[in-house]
């Protein structure tokens, strides 16, 4: 069993990010995942498309797990997500491991989910201080580099509902960033957005990319797609039915529930 | 048979004697007020647990307190149970009785406070690595005071006035002592009337307090009722924010 001593990320370049093997997944007597299993490598940029209802949200929210998995294994960094095994059987560990666990995972809602009492600022700050414990003083410092980053120094003192969806999403990656995390995760970040805050969101991510932040993105954005992905990856009712470099998979779709579902989304 | 004496009135309205009755009140009303908020709490959670047995205590705990009157409880705390060898003074039944009474009304207050929260800010939490209690002091407990401050405000109001029946087990809070005094000095209106109105002034006081939490707990939305125009492209947190106003009345 592969099993690390200690959780050092980052040290390792051939450690894959993330190990995703036979992961079921049930809502009630729905089957949302069925077997499904793919690698993340270091500093790679994955974009997950395909159907509404074909589990890309839930895998990702698995990955976090923000759900539970029914079967199969989730390794970040190496290590089960959410889980430890006694004696071949999977336990789910306690809440406050999971915690400590969730911290290397970053994570950016289609719907934001900035904190609405607090400040952009204290947005950010609220990981670094109340779960790393860091310092009120550092904290703000590199919060305020990344609303540099971001492109929103002028607005520290803002709450969420004075701004617009654009910037209270790249006030959601800054949160996540601040974290350092070692993955981010990107569920539909541009769908609940006006058309003309889509590409500040986008650039944003296009930046993150650059920079060699290993991505697992759920978009229906096909420009970022070209532009940044390393891998694309399309699903279709709980499973993964092709995945191809960005210009293959475009160019050449190997299978025909691909192409029906591209020739819906480009044209 | 003498009538009204306005010079009697005025000498009780400044008697040390009644006005340390109203700081009793004040002071036990405070104190079952923070006790009652740490049993509600404790108690919402164990009701929104997934445990059918924590549940069971919950549901069991809000069962007997809200089906039984103050009254009765306070004069079992006090009377009856010395009977079995457990002996608690007058300050202690009264704190016990009336905390773990409040606490059951507090308790489905918070826990209407914290399902006004929504499931994303749960979810943004926990992805950041926070655990259940810093999630709770940190993120939720702080949004679900905008929606529970007006609902504990009025139950606060009312408690300042519920803890006049501790003076049927004799502790000296402002009723009491207003009894006490007229047993010497016969003046039933006048000692009364000057109660009622410390009553009245406490309240009023109370009511100005609660004004100052309400804008306070309000300020991160305040704004967004004057720069929200349309398309400033926050369609979603309009929308929560108008769910949370009727949330709000609901529970007025």
């Amino acid at each position: 069993m592969r099993e690390p001593v200690k959780q050092t990320p980052g040290t390792d370049p051939t450690q894959p990010v993330v190990e995703v093997e036979d992961v079921h997944k049930y809502f009630g007597s729905l089957h949302v995942l069925r077997g499904v299993g793919m690698e993340v490598e270091r500093g790679e940029v994955i974009v997950l498309i395909g159907p509404s209802g074909s589990g890309k949200s839930t895998l990702l929210r698995c990955i976090t797990h923000l759900e539970k998995i029914d079967r199969g294994r989730i390794l970040v960094n190496g290590h089960p997500m959410g889980y430890r095994e006694v004696n071949g059987r999977r336990v789910e560990l306690r809440e406050r491991e999971v915690a400590k666990q969730r911290r290397d995972v970053g994570m950016v809602f289609q719907q934001f989910n900035l904190f609405q009492h607090l400040t952009a600022l204290e947005n950010i700050t609220a990981g670094p201080i109340h779960v790393l414990q860091r310092k009120k003083e550092e904290a703000g410092a590199q919060a305020r580099q990344l609303l540099e980053m971001v492109g929103l120094p002028f607005k520290a003192d803002a709450y969420p509902a004075q701004l617009s969806g654009g910037q209270q999403q790249r006030i959601a990656i800054a949160r996540a960033l601040a974290m350092n995390p070692t993955l981010m995760l990107f569920d539909e970040p541009t769908s609940a957005l006006d058309p003309e805050m889509i590409t500040e969101v986008l650039d944003v991510m296009l930046k993150l990319s650059d920079q060699g932040m290993t991505m697992i993105v759920v978009t229906h954005e096909m420009g970022f797609a070209k532009a940044a992905a390393d891998r694309i990856i399309f699903m279709d009712e709980g499973r993964l039915v092709e995945e191809a470099p960005a210009t293959q998979f475009f160019a050449n779709p190997r299978h025909e529930r691909t192409r029906q579902f591209l020739s819906k989304i480009l044209h | 048979m003498p009538g009204w004496d306005w010079n009697a009135f005025g000498r009780y309205l400044i008697s040390g004697y009644l006005l340390e009755g109203a700081w009793t009140t004040i002071w036990l009303s405070v104190v079952v007020m923070v006790l009652g908020l740490l049993l509600g709490l404790v108690a919402a959670i164990l009701n929104m647990s997934k445990s059918p047995v924590l549940q069971g205590i919950a549901k069991f705990y809000l069962w007997i307190m809200r089906g039984t009157p103050l009254l009765v409880q306070l004069i079992i705390i006090y009377t009856g149970l010395p009977q079995i060898g457990i002996r608690l003074n007058v300050v202690q039944s009264a704190l016990l009785g009336l905390s773990l009474n409040e606490g059951a009304y507090l308790s489905e207050i918070i826990r209407a406070g914290i399902l006004s929260v929504p499931k994303g800010q749960f979810d943004a939490a926990r992805a950041l690595g926070m655990d259940a209690s810093t999630l709770m002091r940190v993120i939720v407990l702080p949004q679900a005071a905008r929606v529970m401050i007006p609902p504990l405000g009025n139950n606060f109001n009312g408690l300042l006035k519920t803890t006049s029946i501790t003076s049927v087990i004799s502790m000296e809070e402002l009723l009491r002592r207003g009894q006490m005094l007229i047993q010497v000095e016969f003046r039933v209106l006048e000692i009364f009337v000057v109660a009622a109105l410390y009553y009245l002034v406490m309240i009023t006081l109370w009511g100005m307090v609660q004004r100052r939490l309400e804008a306070h707990y309000g300020r991160s939305v305040a704004p967004a009722t004057t720069t929200a125009a349309p398309g400033s492209g926050n369609g979603e947190g309009a929308a929560t924010a108008v769910e949370r106003r009727e949330m709000e009345h609901d529970l007025r």
